[in-house]
């Protein structure tokens, strides 16, 4: 780090392997970047196809449905809000889907029965951002928590500290939902110490207030935690599985014989190394984790895109259902490029093979 | 002549290997708690005190006692007989989803791994896919689609959607066993591709195949219960997950009813633990080094060496003192 600027390279602190050389004739590996978008864009379109198909063949129909709740309408505005729909039979499944494609592309989700007939984009863009804050910030947390003490434990292979792989498995083999509500059991209702689900207190109105922020962070505080644990062990398991395959590796021994400090073998040698496989498990595990958002919410009542989806499942609201995955779809697909970028950056390889 | 002698104990040597991975304290461990586990789904109806739907009105939310051993539910059913019957449906998704998403995984991970070109990356981006794309929001709506789905057809829609990460694993090492010379040979011998991948490769992967399986079930299990518990599987058809959402609708939980959500929860975690072990036993099969790193520190500690001082270990005769 310091020694870049002063020309004189010490070789302890540096290592003798050059590289900062060739960093500074990294090319961008076009093929490589074409490749993943040429997948991620598929995988759009398979979702966006199961998307479109999966509601319609469900049994019973959405104005069906809404008709049982609300009483007194017409059987003409029951056509017509088919038309609105896109549910009306007289067109085929290739013009619906036609359609379908079309009105995506506008970026039109369509309106949402449950809510008032509310544009969809509208009910999603309310319930997102508490997904995105709870769900985002415990995959974080849980991520980094992991895989720094898998390194540690990995690093201390036979202490003590092994006794902490079999609790964190035992934590990961138990379904989440049962985690939470264990949780709300025993702190929220036992101990008092949290109030039970949702995103905030009945009283408080929404707003930029110390009062409403605090209320905010008591609610997710119980959420948070049990993703957090329930979640710690598959990473620390990964990370401490790869950390001892790399400890073998001769340039640790290397790195040790040069008299290197422990905390430079242990995160600039070690770490370093072994956490690549954690980042491509981490862009795998997206799907589960916003999968779990949905347990999650469920559970905690927590008025996320999870809860809202299987809302609308139950009430057979199509267009929010299909909103709905849709947000969750391209939320993974972010992610795993973002996954994809740091992977490429942090390992050299993978650039260079594809050149 | 002296083939024939050979051949049986040949055999039984190969046969014998095949099973190493399980023949260690974990795997044991494991597969000894699974097997309770089986015998009860089996035996349900002789193990079972009462009906898992016999109601009992005088009986209702009763603590665990003499008659009613893990307690009644709010209609004043017999929560332990539920938890028997319970197993049955856990066990029987929790094997045909694997056997279902292993078939694809082997066939779609063993091909991309052995083909080369096009259509290796086809399958490939194939699997993918479904690695990509979430799992349990498909679940929920297409599960919706179904008032009320049999067992098979859970497993089906779980195994369906659950091969992507054993066909990804598979392919890997697929592609680093056909550059190995015995695949060579075999395929300048002429040999068929069935055969090249039925008899060449297919044993060399076993471990890895035995270890997605273990995988599986373990997803499919949560996915089942999961799925039980947020009420997308109709509740007619026990399993834990069912008993949960019973529990969570009738407030067992606010209400510290814990004889009623406690024992199907911890029956799931019991089996999870159980093929966690049996994963781990397989692991340290395939990768030693998981086996022994614990071992060769705790050795080294024990002559007064720190492991993870390395190499300046061997110097700490001299005043250098170890780092923490």
């Amino acid at each position: 780090m310091t020694t870049t600027t002063s020309p004189v390279t010490d070789v302890v602190a540096d290592g003798t392997t050059a590289t900062r050389a060739t960093r500074a004739r990294a090319r961008v590996p076009w093929r490589f970047i074409g490749r993943r978008v040429a997948f991620y864009l598929f995988t759009l379109w398979a979702a966006i196809t199961i998307n479109f198909f999966v509601p319609r063949l469900m049994k019973g129909d959405a104005v069906d449905n809404y008709l049982a709740r609300n009483r007194g309408i017409s059987p003409e505005a029951a056509d017509a809000l088919r038309a609105l729909l896109g549910l009306d039979s007289d067109r085929t499944l290739l013009q619906q889907y036609g359609d379908y494609l079309g009105m995506l592309a506008r970026g039109d989700l369509g309106v949402a029965l449950t809510h008032g007939l509310q544009p969809v984009g509208q009910v999603i863009a309310g319930a997102l951002p508490w997904t995105v804050g709870l769900i985002g910030l415990a995959t974080v947390l849980s991520f980094l928590i992991g895989t720094v003490g898998g390194a540690v434990v990995g690093w201390r292979r036979g202490s003590r500290l092994d006794a902490l792989i079999p609790v964190t498995t035992f934590l990961s083999t138990v379904p989440y939902f049962w985690i939470g509500l264990m949780a709300i059991s025993v702190f929220a209702v036992t101990l008092g110490w949290f109030p039970i689900g949702k995103a905030y207190g009945i009283g408080t109105t929404p707003g930029l207030s110390l009062e409403f922020a605090g209320e905010v962070i008591r609610h997710g505080a119980l959420p948070l935690a049990t993703i957090v644990v329930a979640s710690l062990g598959g990473w620390m398991l990964g990370m401490r599985n790869m950390m001892l395959t790399v400890l073998d590796e001769d340039y640790i021994t290397v790195a040790q014989a040069k008299g290197l400090p422990n905390r430079r073998v242990l995160w600039r040698y070690a770490a370093r190394n072994a956490v690549l496989p954690q980042i491509q498990s981490f862009a795998l595990s997206i799907g589960f984790i916003v999968g779990g958002a949905i347990i999650v919410e469920q559970v905690f009542s927590y008025p996320g895109v999870g809860k809202m989806l299987l809302d609308a499942t139950n009430a057979k609201d199509y267009a929010l259902m299909q909103g709905g995955f849709l947000v969750i779809v391209l939320a993974v697909l972010i992610a795993n490029i973002l996954a994809d970028v740091a992977y490429a950056v942090l390992d050299p390889r993978t650039r260079q093979s594809e050149a | 002549m002296s083939t024939t002698q050979l051949t049986p104990l040949g055999r039984g040597a190969r046969f014998g290997a095949a099973f190493a991975m399980f023949r260690n304290g974990k795997s044991i461990t494991g597969l000894s708690i699974l097997a309770v586990f089986v015998l009860v789904a089996v035996f349900a109806e002789q193990l079972a005190p009462f009906s898992p739907t016999q109601i009992d009105a005088t009986a209702r939310l009763q603590p665990p006692s003499g008659t009613h051993w893990f307690g009644t539910t709010h209609l004043g059913e017999d929560v332990l007989s539920q938890v028997i019957y319970g197993t049955r449906g856990v066990v029987v998704v929790g094997a045909l989803t694997s056997l279902i998403s292993m078939a694809i995984a082997i066939v779609v991970g063993v091909l991309a791994g052995y083909l080369p070109g096009w259509r290796s990356e086809a399958l490939s981006a194939l699997a993918n896919v479904f690695l990509v794309i979430p799992g349990i929001p498909i679940l929920i709506i297409i599960a919706s689609r179904f008032t009320n789905p049999p067992l098979w057809v859970v497993a089906a829609i779980l195994g369906i959607l659950g091969w992507g990460w054993g066909a990804r694993v598979l392919r890997a090492q697929t592609m680093s066993l056909r550059n190995r010379d015995f695949v060579q040979a075999a395929r300048l011998n002429g040999e068929p591709l069935r055969r090249i991948i039925g008899v060449e490769m297919l044993p060399n992967l076993t471990a890895l195949i035995a270890s997605s399986f273990v995988g599986s079930v373990t997803a499919a299990i949560l996915g089942l219960t999961t799925l039980s518990y947020i009420g997308v599987i109709p509740v007619n058809a026990y399993n834990w997950g069912t008993i949960l959402n019973w529990a969570s609708a009738q407030g067992a939980f606010t209400q510290n009813q814990w004889w009623w959500f406690l024992p199907p929860g911890l029956c799931i975690a019991a089996i999870g633990v159980a093929l966690a072990l049996l994963n781990f036993g397989i692991d340290e099969y395939i990768n030693p080094r998981l086996r022994s790193a614990g071992e060769l520190a705790r050795a080294m500690r024990r002559k007064g060496l720190d492991t993870t001082a390395g190499v300046t270990a061997v110097t700490s005769t001299t005043t250098q003192g170890t780092t923490t």
